[in-house]
């Protein structure tokens, strides 16, 4: 319980630490940092999407920059025919409303969230990592050689996508949108967990056998998390690609993937605040050591390997302990 | 003999050149304990597993209350009514024993696709856990980790799960393993209450537990099934006697 409330505190400090800083930097005129907290919040969403399939159901997928391309890819191509004002596909045009953006990047990406899920989750441990890998590079090659869409160039998003009452163009204002998807995502993520959906996931988690046997069939539960967290990754990319006014192959690059478990790992898996915390340490690495030295995920990789080592739960673990489940 | 709960008919699983189970019919009656013995590796869990669901037969048929379901999940066994404890236990072990009977619970209710309220404060489901719990005498226990709990503990949450269940029958695969007396001579009490609820077939290698509880035993040997009867007929029957028994009891 002691732990709970100092996690439940801990929480708290990380989310109002990202909103405050950007307003602090607003007031001091620096747009710069502003679109770094930016950033961390969509990585952040992205992550929490994969802390669902990783830290609540133990699916190790190696290949979430799939879902997180199919995002960025859907908000570029929307956005390049809208445009151009040229249509899609089938007479479908494009679109400049995020709105619309997010929608079609959650289905798309949900969708072949439910194929790689359907053809990957009977296998499990090093197999089943392979194979996420294995899809998400297909994705990546597929991006590679699409002429259509700038093939390895990426395609640039000229004019960013418009989102109702809000100036997309102002960093402030995409921040805050940005700090409000994650938000909601968070109090999903919490409200999913704390559900009989959670305690099933989770269960099947620990002990597969005994779920089956009081009746619960692992495979589908495991499936619909899968799909919610393709979901969310995807709608992260989708918002990325708006950040960045830029989608490229690389958004479903194997780094990318890593990227997000990093996240994860230096948080704490299945801890509900670790995609914040670790994307914020991952942005920071990036950001103080990435312009003085090249080898900045070096030094990330050995503050990884001392969290594997000594902090299994995370930076959130070590401050905040072992988490209960009652 | 038509209204059996349990029947398999011909059961057949080899691993290899091994005939783990061979050729094995039995059947479990409304209302009475079937108690499965048999030295070690006689294949008493294999048949467990097959009944289960865990392990596919090669050949044989596996009916439930009527209905075929040899070619049924463990999942859609369970939701049936079949009810099984294993051998080893195998419980979620960062649970609490109240969230571990909470989990069984949901799932006999079946309702596991549910997203928004909090299961901590489903009164469906806090409630009868509490109640199981304390049935089994784990009530004081309940909020502790079931992967820190005491062996003995650990048996009877495995216990508490299977009644969450409300099972049609309970399949028990050696309840009282490493229990010691005092907790063996509790659970034989509990059983015999147990059975006025849905028949066990129960695998136990504590014979005085079997010899006290079992309406009929079935004696399992090299995968294959020597003797059925009750407890004076298994005791009484010399292949019995030969193959398994020993020299445990001087002849009558
Ligand atoms: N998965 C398996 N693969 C190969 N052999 C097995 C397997 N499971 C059980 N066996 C063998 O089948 C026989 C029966 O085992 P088991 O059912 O565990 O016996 P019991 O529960 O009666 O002690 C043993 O010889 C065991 O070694
Ligand atoms: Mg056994």
């Amino acid at each position: 319980m002691v732990e709970a409330r100092r996690e439940f505190i801990l929480n708290a400090v990380i989310v109002l630490a990202l909103f405050a800083v950007p307003l602090w930097a607003l007031m001091a005129g620096e747009p710069f940092i502003i679109s770094l907290a930016t950033r961390v919040a969509i990585l952040a969403l992205a992550a929490v999407g994969l802390n669902i399939a990783l830290g609540l159901g133990g699916m190790v997928s190696f290949g979430h920059a799939l879902y997180f391309g199919i995002g960025g890819y859907c908000a570029g191509i929307l956005a390049h025919h809208a445009f151009s004002g040229t249509p899609v596909a089938f007479g479908l045009s494009g679109t400049n409303q995020m709105l619309v953006i997010w929608a079609v990047a959650m289905a798309l990406s949900g969708l072949v969230a439910a194929v790689v899920g359907a053809l990957s989750l009977r296998t499990s441990g090093i197999f089943f990592i392979m194979i996420t890998l294995a899809f998400a590079q297909m994705g990546f090659f597929f991006t590679l050689s699409w002429p259509a869409y700038g093939g390895e160039d990426g395609l640039p998003i000229f004019v960013r996508n418009q989102f109702p009452g809000v100036n997309t163009m102002r960093p402030w204002e995409l921040f805050l949108l940005a700090f409000g998807v994650l938000l909601v995502a968070l109090v999903v993520f919490a409200m999913l967990r704390a559900s009989r959906f959670g305690a099933a996931l989770m269960a099947i988690r620990q002990n597969p056998d005994r779920a089956a046997a009081v009746g619960i069939s692992p495979f589908g539960v495991k499936l619909t998390a899968f799909v919610i967290s393709g979901m969310l990754t995807g709608l992260a990319g989708a918002m990325m690609a708006d950040l960045s006014r830029f989608t490229s192959p690389a958004m479903m690059a194997w780094t990318m993937s890593g990227e997000l478990i990093v996240i994860i790992i230096l948080g704490g898996v299945g801890r509900l605040c670790a995609p914040v915390l670790g994307a914020a340490i991952l942005v920071g690495f990036e950001t103080l050591f990435g312009g003085w030295t090249e080898h900045w995920q070096l030094w990330l990789g050995l503050v990884l390997l001392g969290v594997v080592l000594f902090a299994r739960g995370g930076v959130i673990g070590l401050i905040a302990g072992r988490e209960g489940h009652g | 003999m038509d209204s059996a709960v349990l029947e398999l008919e011909g059961l057949c699983k080899a691993f290899g050149a091994l005939k783990a189970t061979d050729d094995v019919s039995l059947t479990l009656q409304p209302g009475e304990i079937h108690a499965l013995i048999g030295p070690n590796g006689a294949g008493k869990t294999t048949l467990m597993a097959q009944i289960s669901g865990a392990q596919a037969p090669d050949a044989g048929v596996i009916r439930f209350r009527g209905q075929d379901v040899t070619g049924l999940s463990v999942a859609q066994r369970a939701r049936l009514g079949l009810g099984r404890s294993f051998q080893i236990s195998s419980l979620i072990p960062e649970y609490s024993a109240r969230r571990n009977v909470m989990l069984a619970l949901q799932a006999r209710q079946g309702h596991s696709y549910r997203f928004l309220w909090p299961v901590r404060h489903d009164r469906s489901l806090t409630g009868p856990a509490r109640a199981i719990l304390d049935r089994v005498g784990l009530g004081p226990r309940a909020s502790v980790p079931a992967g820190v709990l005491a062996h003995g503990e650990r048996r009877l949450l495995e216990i508490a799960i299977a009644l969450a269940l409300e099972p049609a029958c309970f399949l028990l695969d050696e309840p009282m393993a490493g229990m010691g007396t005092e907790g063996v001579g509790r659970l034989v009490a509990f059983l015999r209450d147990l059975k006025q609820e849905a028949p066990i077939l129960l695998v136990e290698h504590d014979m005085d537990a079997v010899f006290a509880l079992a309406d009929r035993v079935s004696v399992l040997v090299y995968g294959r099934i020597i003797a059925t009867g009750t407890v004076g007929e298994i005791r009484a029957n010399p292949e019995v006697r030969r193959a398994y028994l020993g020299d445990e009891e001087p002849a009558a």
